[in-house]
């Protein structure tokens, strides 16, 4: 069996057939992550007493004779920012270098609870700041396309792992971009489904009103059915949208012809990179030829986007990091002299200088005598770019456009230019502040082999039709 | 009261107090304002929490309906205008018994706004105390100095209390004296005590009170510089704190000084208020709108299910009482000093055949007694219902109201309910109609003139010869049996 192919319904079949159990899948690929890992750094933590109890438990199931569940002995990976219980959460950080939470995050249960054996905690940028999954306290990842390259960030991790088949999907999360910029830096399918379709609960906090749990997967279809695992109302969220959820997957199948799908000039400017910009025209024409319309549409306030997005994201971290104090769990400093010390050593200590740096900007946004020049404004711009959006989805279906300016770059490349690493996240930070779904999916190869995305956005809570798109062009592309 | 022997009464007559009052109220629900974790007071330390109230990463807040509703009973009972839709904020301060680092509070859009307390003032008359706002926040935990093994190094923190529902009543600026502060704030529990929200409990700290307070020159309009003064756990010491730092201003100001805006800590043992270390002081909370919750909206409909459950509050009561029962003012005051006590009171007295004589029984007998005594009236060894008893048994003639003073004297002494002593004394009553009719001949025998003029017709002489017979057995005579004899005796 080829772990590096597997998909979700691959897993099950297999299972269910009696080609394989969930123990021994789950074995293998443990074999293979103890092989290959070393060169890529994907896990942070392995969590194998709770993966083979859940196989074991897979295993009695399908011994039974019963109906295995849509993950049923699916290996799968973990971002290391939400929550585990019993299993050390750090979120790339050394603050919570030891912590071992008390409870589940949400999708996690959910994804659990639909049969997934949870392989291991994958490696990200600390508490999801970062765009290269260089700001890891622990270990970069190196991407497996090329190792000398960064996987993009912050779901670093649960992108390289996948497109290493070290784990046949993993769920990441997206605050600026953090799903499917490293989903098209490793060309794998990543999903940032709607703010409010998935819960939040027991997702590590980066930017509460921008914070999105979503798949990555090898294909479209699997994307579709994760989330459709962990999509639904939460009672413990109470920004978890009460919508019915579809079933993603019957959508798939639904003909896309006639759609009309938006190409905005404000994501095909300066910056651009060349080989992107082909791929991305050529899939678009793709995509035309699959009978959907191409439409013209302007987003004016784009540029103002970058910005916005680190006044908001940053406000609301620097808040959502107090709670790094020292005083409950995770790091505390020795030998303090006062508890003013104790706060500022144990944070000194605790974090990376780029979580720094973005407490630091936040806090500032916040201040007395700043908040309505930057906070305030910054919503004020975020109702804008909705606006910008609603008046295109009036016009169209769904919105094409490169996920990332250019493929992925170097280690060490971005990291002495912070600047330059935020515009990575040109292309994605817009529907994280806007909170309308977007996909990232493969479209092709630069010269030096590496993957291109390109991202479909969607209205809210219309996730199915993106998927449906995606899906078309990826089986498209395979004829 | 602390004054500074340099302040002349002359000097302190040239300024004016100005005073506003934060009050802190805990809301008496059953479980946290974001979690489902117990508020029970008294718990193991750390026992009574989750991710969300000890601020795990990750945890999420969830808004409590019912806290809700008690925040908007207490809104509507201090008549304040309760807004459709308020929102949530982040108030960030580092303290180790914050823990998320945080409070989630409301800033620029409360829950209520608008509202009044109505004191009396010393002229007779009565005056309007703005409140400003009332909104709803989350209590954060304690920190503990003592009672564990190595206080003397370490502090500990129970997260017990945090996330606690709380109000936060803000009054404006319209207290004029430490006498007008402690008014307000008697008022202001009695109101919230009689809408049930809270138990406001000084000392389990379920009500706490901050005050800022400037003073100025009289007839002057603008402010002057404030401070907080804070650390205050009784009113009587609300009062005290205030008359002493009133008097500090003053003085200061006399000097030729300039009062410093800053955060005072009142020292009860010492009477005195302190500065903070200023580092402890300068607070920007950077407040913003909390992204974890939606914005509160009370709509109509809810305003309206909420508004049905607003009991009659205190000053109603008492005008109704005093209407319905004919009592004093001053007792109906006394008798709504607690809504417990006020229902209690109500309740038995629906249920006797008389109400206005329970009514008269505790304004004439217990009253006057607890007086006496020096007790309250929540101390009466004679419950509400023993007064009913007594006066069921009055009016049903079984006793006479001499055998009620002297059973009321007995319950007094033996610290006993009516019902229970009554029981046991079982008053010897002169039912022997044999030994009545005797005394009646004597009696008749005597007073031959009102005889005649109870025979004229005057019927109202009666009563001279029942009293003559109550007299006569010392109030002990079953007063029916003595009216029936009596009517036949002289017909
Ligand atoms: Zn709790």
């Amino acid at each position: 069996m080829d772990l590096n192919t597997l998909t979700i319904d691959a897993v099950r079949c297999a299972i269910a057939e009696g080609k394989t159990t969930a123990t021994r899948l789950a074995e293998s690929f443990y074999a293979k992550i103890e092989k290959e890992d070393q060169a890529i750094g994907a896990y942070l933590t392995i969590s194998k007493d709770r993966a083979m109890a859940k196989a074991a438990q897979i295993d009695a199931m399908a011994a039974k004779g019963e109906k295995l569940q849509p993950l049923g002995g699916v290996p799968v990976g973990i971002k290391d920012v939400m929550v585990t219980r019993g299993v050390r959460t750090t979120a790339g950080s050394k603050v919570l270098k030891n912590f071992v939470p008390p409870y589940d995050c949400t999708a996690v249960a959910r994804m659990e609870a639909a049969g997934a054996v949870v392989l291991g905690k994958m490696n990200c940028d600390e508490f999801a700041m970062g765009s290269s999954n260089e700001n890891s306290a622990y270990k970069p990842v190196h991407n497996p396309r090329d190792l000398t390259r960064v996987p993009g960030g912050s779901s670093g991790g649960s992108a390289a792992a996948v497109a290493s088949g070290m784990a046949v999907v993993t769920l990441g999360s997206d605050t600026g971009g953090s799903i499917r910029q490293p989903a098209s830096f490793c060309g794998v399918v990543g999903l940032m489904p709607t703010y409010g379709r998935v819960s939040r609960y027991g997702l590590i906090a980066f930017a509460s009103s921008l914070d999105h749990i979503g798949p990555l997967a090898k294909t479209v279809k699997d994307a579709a059915i994760v989330l459709g695992t962990i999509a639904g109302r939460d009672p413990m969220d109470s920004t978890s949208a009460d919508l019915p959820v579809p079933d993603y997957v019957a959508e798939l199948e639904k003909p896309v012809r006639s759609l009309k799908l938006g190409v905005a000039k404000e994501y095909f400017g300066e910056g651009l990179d060349r080989e992107v910009r082909a791929a991305i025209e050529f899939a678009i024409q793709k995509l035309a030829t699959l009978g959907c319309e191409i439409v013209p549409v302007s987003l004016p306030h784009t540029e103002y986007a970058i910005p916005t997005y680190y006044l908001v994201a940053t406000a609301e971290a620097s808040s959502n990091l107090a709670r790094y104090d020292g005083v409950r769990y995770g790091h505390r400093a020795q030998s303090v002299r006062s508890l003013s010390d104790m706060y500022e050593r144990t944070r000194d200590q605790g974090f990376g200088a780029e979580v720094k740096r973005r407490i630091m900007l936040g806090t500032y946004a916040l201040s007395a005598g700043y908040y309505d020049a930057y906070y305030l404004k910054a919503q004020r711009v975020r109702t804008l770019l909705t606006r910008d959006f609603e008046e295109a989805f009036k016009m169209v279906d769904a919105i094409v456009t490169p996920t990332s300016p250019t493929a992925a770059f170097k280690l060490g490349e971005k990291t002495g230019n912070p600047l330059a690493m935020y515009l990575a996240d040109i292309y994605t930070v817009t529907a994280d502040l806007v909170g309308v779904p977007g996909i990232s999916i493969p479209c092709g190869e630069t010269r030096e082999k590496l993957p291109i995305g390109l991202q479909i956005l969607g209205r809210h809570f219309d996730e199915a039709t993106i998927l449906r798109l995606a899906h078309a062009y990826e089986q498209a592309r395979k004829n | 009261m602390v004054t500074s022997p340099d302040t002349s009464v002359a000097a302190r007559a040239r300024y004016e107090p100005v005073i506003g009052l934060e009050v802190h109220v805990q809301l008496l629900t059953v479980t946290k304002i974001f979690c489902s974790c117990s508020t029970r007071f008294g718990e193991p330390p750390n026992t009574n929490v989750c991710p969300v109230c000890l601020g795990m990463p990750g945890a999420l807040p969830v808004l409590n309906r019912k806290s809700v509703e008690f925040a908007v009973l207490a809104a509507m009972a201090l008549n304040c205008r309760v807004n459709e839709t308020s929102i949530f904020a982040r108030k960030n301060y580092f303290y180790p018994d914050l823990p998320k680092g945080y409070q989630i509070s409301q800033y620029d859009k409360p829950l209520a706004e608008f509202g009044f307390i109505e004191i009396k003032t010393n002229g007779g008359g009565s005056k309007k105390i703005g409140i400003t706002r009332l909104h709803l926040e989350e209590d954060a935990g304690k920190s503990l100095h003592e009672g564990f093994p190595d206080a003397a190094e370490k502090t500990a923190i129970d997260l017990n209390r945090s996330g606690v529902p709380l109000i936060e009543i803000v009054s404006e600026p319209d207290i004029s004296s430490p006498d007008e502060a402690y008014d307000y704030l008697t008022r202001l529990k009695e109101i919230i005590l009689y809408t049930g929200v809270s138990d406001c409990n000084m000392e389990e700290g379920s009500l706490r009170c901050d005050a800022n307070v400037s003073v100025r020159p009289r007839g002057q309009k603008q402010f002057g510089t404030k401070t907080e003064v804070k650390n205050v756990n009784s009113f009587r010491f609300i009062r005290q704190a205030l008359e002493y730092e009133i008097e500090r201003q003053i003085d200061v100001l006399e000097a030729g000084g300039m009062i410093s805006q800053e955060t005072r800590l009142y020292n009860a043992n010492q009477g005195k208020t302190y500065a903070m270390r200023s580092k402890e002081q300068a607070h920007d909370y950077r407040y913003f709108p909390e992204p974890d919750l939606l914005p509160l909206v009370v709509d109509e409909k809810w305003k309206a299910q909420i508004a049905e459950r607003l009991p009659e509050l205190p000053e109603a009561r008492r005008a109704r009482m005093v209407r319905e029962y004919g009592i004093t003012e001053y007792d109906a005051g006394v008798l709504t000093a607690t809504k417990n006590l006020a229902d209690q009171f109500e309740e038995a007295a629906a249920a006797a055949k008389n109400p206005k004589r329970v009514a008269n029984l505790v304004q004439s007998e217990l009253l006057g007694r607890l007086k006496a005594k020096g007790l309250e009236i929540e101390q009466s060894p004679i419950s509400m219902k023993g007064v009913a008893l007594s006066a069921d048994l009055v009016e049903s003639g079984a006793i006479s109201g001499k055998i009620l003073k002297d059973l009321y004297d007995l319950c007094f002494e033996r610290n006993q309910d009516f019902p229970a002593v009554y029981g046991k004394e079982k008053p010897q009553q002169i039912t022997d109609s044999s030994a009545i009719e005797k005394m009646i001949d004597e009696v008749i025998a005597i007073n031959p003139r009102q005889v005649e003029q109870y025979r004229a017709g005057k019927k109202t002489v009666m009563g001279f010869f029942v009293g003559q017979i109550m007299k006569a057995t010392n109030g002990q005579a079953n007063p029916k049996l003595v009216n029936d004899l009596l009517s036949k005796k002289l017909e």
